[in-house]
């Protein structure tokens, strides 16, 4: 089956700036992305479990997109000005789709 | 003085305090027990609706006056000028750098609803009278303090902007909605409308209560655990000192406003407790710099607890004593 090569971008970010992140990245023309419930992990702020959180403030959302690699730093850029200041690790890897006209 | 002991004796053996510290004890011990998210979510929605519409239905049977106009004012202006307080205190006591400080000043300045809804409890128990639209005081109360949080910032040369989602997330978030909602609903149906679902919202509620204080125990629990280490001493004490502080100008408004005793209770409540769900969020956007193991763990890990054990009987029975009830 043919593959095609396309990059996976995941943002890991602050619960509260998802819907931040979610409008940046549409503005910035991705068409695509899925957001991930988050249900613990361990960073400079410590160590943090979803379970033991009370409202929004603490807890984390992963929000994964693949993307063409032309358009990542489109795509890299958008998300940075909403994430620049605020807990969370942003990654890119290079991966293969099915389907590359979805992307 | 004897009074404030007995009355704190017993709310320390009531069943709303000692599923608090059933949780906290829980969560020390490692223990897995916990209480499901969703659940914890339901219960809350619960407490909020029942404490809303019981506060409408009192202000349907004793009607508006005066009062409710110059209250909600007054609990708009201790929330915004608490964080001041706040801050001073926290220059005096800690070495929080201002952004930090600021971050923890607004925090006291809102206020933490689940205290409210543990004090409403407590009179209910103790046959003391409030006035219904305490409820709605409290949540006019939520939100001037970060406001003054960023003011503070400001002063630094720190400007900070407050974007117009921010002011959506902080004005309409699920609590204030469904508190605001709930009391309209009771304002509206009156006595009619309680006798049509009281034994939905008031017959299961202190047990409800029960259950969300476990869970409360659990999370304040297991925040202490975890992050007691980003609190100095000097921090510590001050999430210990400043709310007896804040209740000082809360009974100061009640009595000058001339509030019920559970009026004046309610009012001291309101200005002691500091917020651990809108403030946090609403400082993660605007101040994200600001640590939040220091002032999520000093607001719902040490002052929550503090208020809910010793504070709110210490606040009733200094409000009784000086309104002579």
């Amino acid at each position: 089956m043919q593959t095609h090569q396309a990059k996976r971008v995941e943002i890991t970010i602050e619960a509260i700036m998802q819907s931040r992140l979610s409008e940046a990245l549409i503005k910035a023309g991705v068409t695509g992305f899925t957001v991930l419930p988050v249900l613990g992990g361990s960073g400079r702020s410590g160590a943090w479990v979803r379970a033991g959180e009370i409202g929004r403030a603490s807890g984390m959302v992963q929000v994964i997109c693949i993307v063409r690699a032309e358009n990542v730093d489109k795509l890299i850029e958008a998300a940075f000005s909403v994430v620049e200041r605020h807990i969370g690790v942003v990654s890119i890897v290079d991966c293969e789709v099915l389907r590359a006209e979805r992307f | 003085m004897e009074q404030i002991l007995t009355l704190a004796a017993n709310n320390l053996l009531s069943p709303i305090i000692l599923s608090f510290a059933l949780g906290v004890a829980a969560a020390l011990a490692r223990s897995d027990l916990s209480v499901p998210e969703a659940a914890a979510k339901a219960l809350s929605i619960y407490l909020l609706f029942a404490i809303g519409f019981k506060g409408g239905v009192s202000v349907s049977a004793h009607g508006i006056d005066a009062k409710l106009g110059l209250t909600l004012l007054a609990g708009v202006i201790l929330s915004a000028a608490l964080p001041m307080v706040a801050f001073g205190l926290l220059n005096v006591m800690t070495k929080l750098s201002r952004l930090d400080a600021a971050a923890v000043a607004a925090h006291y300045g809102s206020i933490s609803i689940v205290t409210f809804v543990a004090a409403t409890s407590v009179l209910e128990s103790s046959g003391i009278a409030a006035e219904g639209y305490m409820v709605a005081v409290a949540a006019a109360m939520e939100a001037p303090a970060i406001l003054s949080a960023l003011w503070l910032i400001s002063r630094g040369g720190d400007g900070r902007r407050m974007d117009s989602d921010l002011w959506r997330e902080i004005l309409l978030n699920g609590s204030i909605v469904l508190l605001v909602g709930a009391f309209f609903i009771g304002w509206a149906t009156g006595e009619e409308g309680l006798a049509e679902i009281s034994s939905f919202v008031v017959a299961p509620f202190k047990g409800v209560l029960c259950l969300f204080l476990l869970d409360m125990g659990l999370v304040a629990g297991r925040g202490l655990r975890g992050r007691s280490g980003a609190l100095s001493p000097g921090v510590l004490a001050f999430g210990l000192l400043m709310p007896v502080v804040g209740s000082m100008f809360g009974l100061g408004a009640g009595l000058l406003l001339g509030l019920s005793t559970g009026g004046v209770a309610l009012m001291m409540v309101l200005s002691a407790s500091a917020s651990y769900i809108a403030v946090p969020a609403a400082m993660r956007v605007a101040l994200p710099e600001a640590n939040p193991s220091i002032y999520l763990t000093l607001s719902l890990g040490v002052t929550f607890p503090f208020n809910l054990t010793l504070g709110i009987p210490l606040y009733v029975a200094f409000a009784t004593a000086l309104t002579g009830a």
